[in-house]
């Protein structure tokens, strides 16, 4: 058995820590590329959202290199995720790409549906093992966030331009390499230690923006345009409204971790705009606009797949909340056709507003 | 004088509206609907929504302002989130009422009271009662209003089973006449879509009329038991979460498992999130299998009236010459 998945970022190295654990062969797909979104658009539905077309091209790509089991999240709705496996095997099956499916999800009737499930994937294994590799994956997960997150501070404030984004990829892959909890406490030490040797000008002024939208494209660099980037090089600390670890403690495993910063922060402050779930994290982007605000960023950007349903309540709320708090908010959609280009004018349109203002508030207060 | 509540043509309307009619008649309430929708309709929604909502939203957000000008004191939009256990409506639904607050000012008091029977059919009495709170009656006159209101949806689902249109089926409920099916006709189409886009004959381009005129007898998943629906839908690896979408797809899957129709038309819009996973199934499951015309339309504000009437008469005229030579 030789298990993928799609792709979402780094969130590969916490599953393949995870699985490899428990000694399962893993292949990961190639990192998405040009070459994987073309062959998920071309065969997926049109209006169907950006990640269910890269994860099509990421399991064709995980095909041709050995894979031969899918595992993946499930879901009951009532965001589209909930039935992406199933149309994804379906059109796999029509292209003669054969796989075996393993869906995790919450079980419809009895938990044992799910315990059944996992043992697909990790076999005789007993438990306690399984619960270790868990625990595992999610310290990946933790060690990876800190990484990303000294990247966004330095990036805008290094004083030699890539230097950031070479520490970057040394550190992550010190991570990734770590095999075991006792390898990966030696590998944080030394990421943290090429992180700190990025030279920076501490006294260089830089705007706080912060990333909310859906978490896709949040966490996948392809499907977001290298975002983080290209406003770190603009002189922008940012802020991502979602880290992997965050996501793995509220989402899988239901906030047992204490003390770890929670969405549940952005959906207290969501109403009186968004007064209900919307599936997806439609509600927490409404209430992340509010929470950054009362932060004193300087502005945010929305990021979502073209046709994502909860973030169009969303978005359709934002202005409402840009208006009543003063944070400036643009909505980045992204699909097929949005050039990495063409998003780089408009993050420098916006950033060169959010400047503005910077220098007006100023010399109001001085 | 009564208190005057809204209800918009749009969306929910026709799946529930003889039902809302009555339990708020019971309440004491006047209820007044929206126009039919109309070209000015549609462009005042545009105005207000974002461009990226998919066309029901935004013709509703115009069926709304509609409702406002004819000085309703409340406009009914109560927020659906569930109508089944273990279900849920399009995300988009959940957060309507929201949508509708931030965006249009100046709007009457609206009523966005939740309908949640994800966990419980009998939670349907905490929002008849919230209801009839905010009209100002009594937990057990709502109750009993709400049950009379069911008691009509049931003889509207009765009506559409016996394969009359929603608009038909509500003025039966009205007590006009009911008109005798034209029964000249060589062939039998399902159309396949939600009922705020088949059933809006402004935005479905008049598509159910159109294909009448043509000689052709046209089903739709509401014509068909909830029970018909299921076994359509066991086709699925998985049961679809969304109601609406579950009828839809349960009711293609049906016809072309029975071979009840000689084609399908599969009428979605631009855009829509759960028709974009459905959509793709079905044409999937009917196309696999190779033996029913199958056609997909997309609507928006743009699609042309001219396109579209073309590729009806020809996907007519090849189910026509498929009969003529099997
Ligand atoms: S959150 Fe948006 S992008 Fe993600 S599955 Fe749902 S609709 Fe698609
Ligand atoms: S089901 Fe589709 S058409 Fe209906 S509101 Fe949702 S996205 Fe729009």
């Amino acid at each position: 058995m030789k298990v993928t998945f799609p792709h979402m970022g780094y969130m590969y190295i916490s599953l393949k820590g995870m699985l490899e654990y428990l000694g399962i062969e893993v292949v990961p797909p190639p990192p998405c590329s040009k070459r994987t979104l073309n062959l998920g658009v071309k065969h997926c539905p049109e209006f169907a959202c950006l990640p269910l077309k890269l994860n099509v091209g990421n399991f064709i790509e995980a095909r041709e290199i050995g894979a031969d089991t899918i595992m993946m999240a499930g879901g009951c709705g009532p965001c589209r995720f909930g039935y992406y496996a199933y149309v994804e095997n379906e059109i796999l099956k029509d292209l003669q790409v054969h796989f075996n499916l393993v869906v995790l999800e919450p079980p419809e009737k009895h938990i044992g549906e799910l315990l059944g499930r996992i043992k697909k994937i990790t076999g005789n294994q007993p438990w306690v093992k399984v619960i270790k590799a868990l625990r595992f994956g999610y310290l990946k997960a933790r060690a990876v966030d800190q990484v990303e997150k000294s990247s966004f501070q330095k990036r805008p404030r290094e004083l030699i331009r890539g230097a950031t984004d070479r520490a970057l990829k040394q550190a992550i892959h010190e991570i990734d390499s770590a095999q075991t909890p006792q390898e990966l406490t030696t590998a944080e030490e030394k990421s943290r230690e090429i992180m700190e040797s990025i030279s920076i000008d501490i006294n260089r002024p830089v705007l706080k923006v912060a990333l909310i939208g859906e978490i896709y494209t949040l966490l996948e660099p392809f499907a977001n345009g290298n975002i983080e980037r290209h406003l770190g090089n603009l002189g922008v600390e940012v802020d991502r409204s979602m880290m992997l670890s965050e996501w793995i403690n509220d989402h899988l495993f239901m906030g047992l971790i204490r003390n770890a910063p929670s969405s549940k922060r952005f959906i207290k402050v969501a109403s009186p705009y968004l007064n209900h779930f919307v599936g997806g994290h439609g509600q927490e982007t409404i209430g992340a606009a509010v929470w950054y605000g009362q932060q004193g960023f300087d502005g945010a950007l929305q990021i979502l797949p073209f046709t994502c349903m909860p973030e169009i309540v969303a978005q359709s709320i934002l202005p409402s909340v840009s208006g009543d708090t003063g944070l400036p908010v643009m909505t980045l959609i992204m699909d097929e056709h949005s050039g990495e280009a063409g998003m780089v004018t408009r993050l420098e349109a916006f950033v060169d507003l959010l400047q503005r203002r910077n220098e007006q508030k100023e010399a109001l207060t001085s | 004088m009564p208190v005057r509540v809204g209800i918009p043509r749009a969306l929910f309307y026709y799946y529930y509206f003889p039902l809302w009619k009555e339990f708020l008649e019971q309440l004491g309430a006047e209820v007044v609907v929206s126009d039919r929708t109309t070209k000015e309709i549609l462009t005042r929604g545009l105005e207000h929504c974002v461009d990226e909502a998919c066309l029901p939203i935004k013709l509703a957000f115009g069926h709304v302002q509609n409702l406002a000008d004819k000085g309703v004191d409340i406009i009914f939009l109560p927020r659906i989130v569930s109508v089944a256990k273990q279900e849920y409506i399009c995300p988009k639904f959940l957060g309507f009422p929201d949508m509708v607050r931030q965006n249009i000012k100046n709007l009457p008091m609206i009523m966005d009271t939740n309908i949640n029977l994800r966990k419980r059919k009998s939670d349907a009495g905490i929002f008849a009662r919230e209801v009839g709170t905010a009209i100002g009656k009594g937990s057990v006159k709502s109750r009993l209003a709400f049950w009379q209101g069911q008691y009509k949806h049931k003889g509207y689902l009765r009506l559409l089973e016996q394969g009359l249109l929603p608009d038909e089926a509500i003025s039966v409920l009205d007590g006009k006449e009911r008109k005798d099916k034209v029964s000249d006709t060589d062939l039998t189409v399902a159309v396949i879509g939600h009922p705020y886009n088949i059933y809006d004959p402004f935005i479905s381009m008049n598509i159910i009329n159109r294909l009448k005129n043509l000689g052709v007898q046209v089903l739709t998943a509401d014509n068909l038991t909830e029970q018909m629906i299921n076994q359509g839908v066991k086709q699925l690896p998985k049961k679809l979460f969304w109601t609406l979408s579950r009828r839809v797809t349960g009711g293609a899957l049906y016809y072309h498992e029975k071979g009840m129709v000689d084609g399908i038309i599969h009428v979605a819009a631009f855009a829509c999130g759960p028709d974009s996973m459905t959509g793709e199934l079905i044409e999937r499951f009917i196309r696999r299998e190779g033996k029913m015309p199958f056609m997909n339309i997309n609507l928006d504000e743009h699609t042309g009236e001219a396109g579209i009437v073309t590729r009806v008469e020809a996907f007519l005229d090849m189910m026509r010459w498929r009969r003529a030579i099997v």
